[in-house]
């Protein structure tokens, strides 16, 4: 199988973010490969080991410092890598990301699977996969916590609010991995040593032969959230259930119940 | 201006943040409701009450289960031919895959996890959390139609008006299935994370109880997993009683003492409870990120530095294994339970 995982750049998770004169600032934060999209090559690689013969690329849109996302996955076993980067592609939304996307998947050409994690630390919005599948016309088997191919059919366990679900398509499909797919694995001695030395392949938008897709929404304020009353009462007494009662009493009265 | 509301069900069951949308739809204008699958006149009856003026229904077996492809045709064709100018959905997983998909088709936009909405004239502008709640940004919406999410409990939900009546129209149904649903396996799942009022929360700390001896033959992970199933016990048990649903921390997730879907925290989920307990965590960033929305934060830790009581109004410095079941049994003294 020809699977290709995709992967984006965020700030690391322990960043402080805040809002600066209508800027972002992660206080020099740590760009990194966003924690979920770990799982997507994760999952990608289990499915390379499950079904011989497989290859897996990382895939990834963003400046030429995303370079370092890549070569995590690359770290991580990955076989190649490519990055989608030029300048007209800094304000997309998750349509015009899906497309870019699509068009990268169609160049590359004969996929079996492109592999998604949830979502992204920083826009949240989970989109991506779904809008990609259906840019490609492929099936979508989204929140996939397992994956199980057999000849050309794709079965997910789909991790739901309300449970679990068994969904099966054909290949070629997109599918989008949740953390039950496994921990992901770390880079190796020898995957460290292969992805420093890599030489990532750019494309830009004249490459794929496509026009930047139009940004719909733009962002109007920037905004902190509110800050919280801090001061914290504690409660103290002589046993637990004396401070239960106190504290029972205090919810009671504060109608939070 | 026209507004369609789109219904989220499971097998019948709305999910709460749907008459939420409908409730704010109502404040700007008349409102269709949508909704898909099949046999679910209750779902559109519902509709109405919750203060729809008219309901679009596609009711077909090939909608009986949720499909993103199916769904998302039978919404791209309602759009095209009538024409709304905004769409609103709770933000569930169906409802990202079927408006992220839709908006491909239609080639608009989805903005997801909407706090906050203003409508002026032709404008709406949009407030949602980012970075996990981490910054806020208020976007400017263009797109018709617009489609957008709502964040569960960001919004009040309507009285329900039991016998209200109005039109419902059956539309058509899209059967471009490209996957085929084989089976479910329903998690008893108790109240949910995201409608949830009340949330009792459990983090390392529930593991750490040495006064429990457990069973012969177990490894030290195999033990410190039965502890922590002990601890999530009293959490759960203070849960149900005030009628609230059951979170972790990464920590205790990591740890394979709860599911993931327990999950509350930047890599989890984002809740808004107006009360959030917190036993035995201690607050990384990113779960004090995932409680922001809470009204208000409740810390039980043996810590008095844990980071958890800056952003905590109660907090108590002692052993939860002592304090969460006494707060149990006052909480059912005095609720009358």
């Amino acid at each position: 199988m020809k699977i290709i995982a995709c992967i984006k750049q965020v700030p690391d998770s322990e960043a402080k973010v805040k809002a600066e004169s209508g800027q972002i600032n992660t206080g020099g934060a740590t760009l990194v490969i966003n924690p979920f999209d770990e799982y997507a090559v994760e999952g990608a690689l289990q499915q390379r080991e499950a079904v011989s013969g497989s290859t897996v690329t990382a895939l990834c849109i963003g400046p030429e410092s995303a370079k370092e996302a890549l070569k995590h996955a690359l770290a991580m076993g990955a076989d190649d890598a490519i990055l989608v980067s030029d300048p007209a592609l800094n304000d997309l939304d998750t349509v015009g990301a899906a497309r870019v996307l699509a068009a990268a998947i169609q160049k590359v050409g004969g996929v079996d699977m492109v592999v998604f994690g949830r979502q992204t630390l920083d826009n949240g919005s989970g989109l991506t996969s779904a809008q990609t599948a259906r840019a490609l016309g492929w099936s979508l088997l989204g929140l996939a916590g397992q994956i199980k191919v057999e000849e050309r059919t794709v079965r997910v366990e789909r991790v739901i609010e309300e449970g679990r679900q068994t969904v099966k398509a054909n290949l070629p499909a997109v599918i989008s991995v949740v953390q039950s797919i496994g921990e992901p694995r770390y880079p190796s001695f020898m995957g460290i040593r292969k992805a420093s030395k890599a030489e990532i392949p750019v494309w830009s938008l004249s490459d794929l032969g496509i026009a930047a897709p139009d940004a719909i929404i733009t962002r109007s304020e920037l905004m902190n959230p509110p800050a919280r009353d801090t001061s914290v009462e504690i409660i103290s007494g002589e046993s637990p259930a004396e401070i239960a009662d106190k504290l029972a009493d205090k919810l009671i009265a504060e109608k939070v119940l | 201006m026209k507004i369609f509301v789109y219904i989220d069900h499971f097998k019948g069951e709305t999910q709460a943040t749907s008459w939420e949308a409908l409730g704010l739809a109502k404040s700007f204008g008349a409102t269709t409701a949508l909704v898909f699958g099949s046999g679910v006149d209750d779902v559109a009856k519902a509709a109405l009450e919750y203060g729809a003026d008219d309901v679009l229904v596609a009711d077909d077996s090939a909608l009986l289960d949720f499909r993103a492809e199916t769904y998302a045709s039978t919404l791209s064709a309602i759009a095209s031919s009538r024409t709304p100018d905004l769409i609103l959905f709770p933000t569930t997983t169906r409802t990202r895959e079927l408006a992220a998909m839709s908006a491909v088709d239609l080639n608009t936009n989805v903005i997801t996890d909407a706090t906050a909405i203003e409508v002026n004239g032709d404008s709406i502008v949009v407030t949602r959390p980012i970075y996990e709640g981490k910054l806020f940004e208020k976007v400017t919406a263009s797109a018709k139609p617009q489609f957008i999410t709502l964040r569960g409990r960001a919004f009040p939900k309507p009285e329900r008006m039991t016998g209200k009546s109005g039109t419902i129209t059956k539309v058509e149904a899209k059967a471009d299935a490209l996957t085929t649903v084989e089976g479910y396996s329903v998690a008893d799942v108790g109240v949910s994370l995201n409608d949830a009022g009340v949330i009792v929360s459990g983090g390392r700390g529930v593991s750490n109880n040495p006064s429990l001896q457990p069973p012969a033959g177990l490894d030290d992970k195999q033990a410190e997993i039965w502890r922590a199933h002990q601890g999530f016990k009293l959490v759960g048990e203070l849960a149900s009683t005030l009628g609230g649903a059951v979170g972790a921390s990464r920590a205790a997730v990591d740890g394979g003492y709860i599911p993931y879907s327990n999950q509350v925290g930047q890599t989890g989920k984002v809740v808004a409870p107006d009360l959030y307990i917190a036993c035995g965590i201690s607050g990384a960033i990113q779960h004090l990120a995932g409680i922001r929305s809470a009204k208000m934060v409740v810390a039980i830790n043996k810590d008095p530095d844990a980071p958890i009581f800056k952003v905590a109004r109660y907090g108590v410095v002692g052993d939860l294994f002592q304090i969460v079941p006494a707060l149990t049994e006052a909480f059912k003294k005095k609720l009358g339970k």
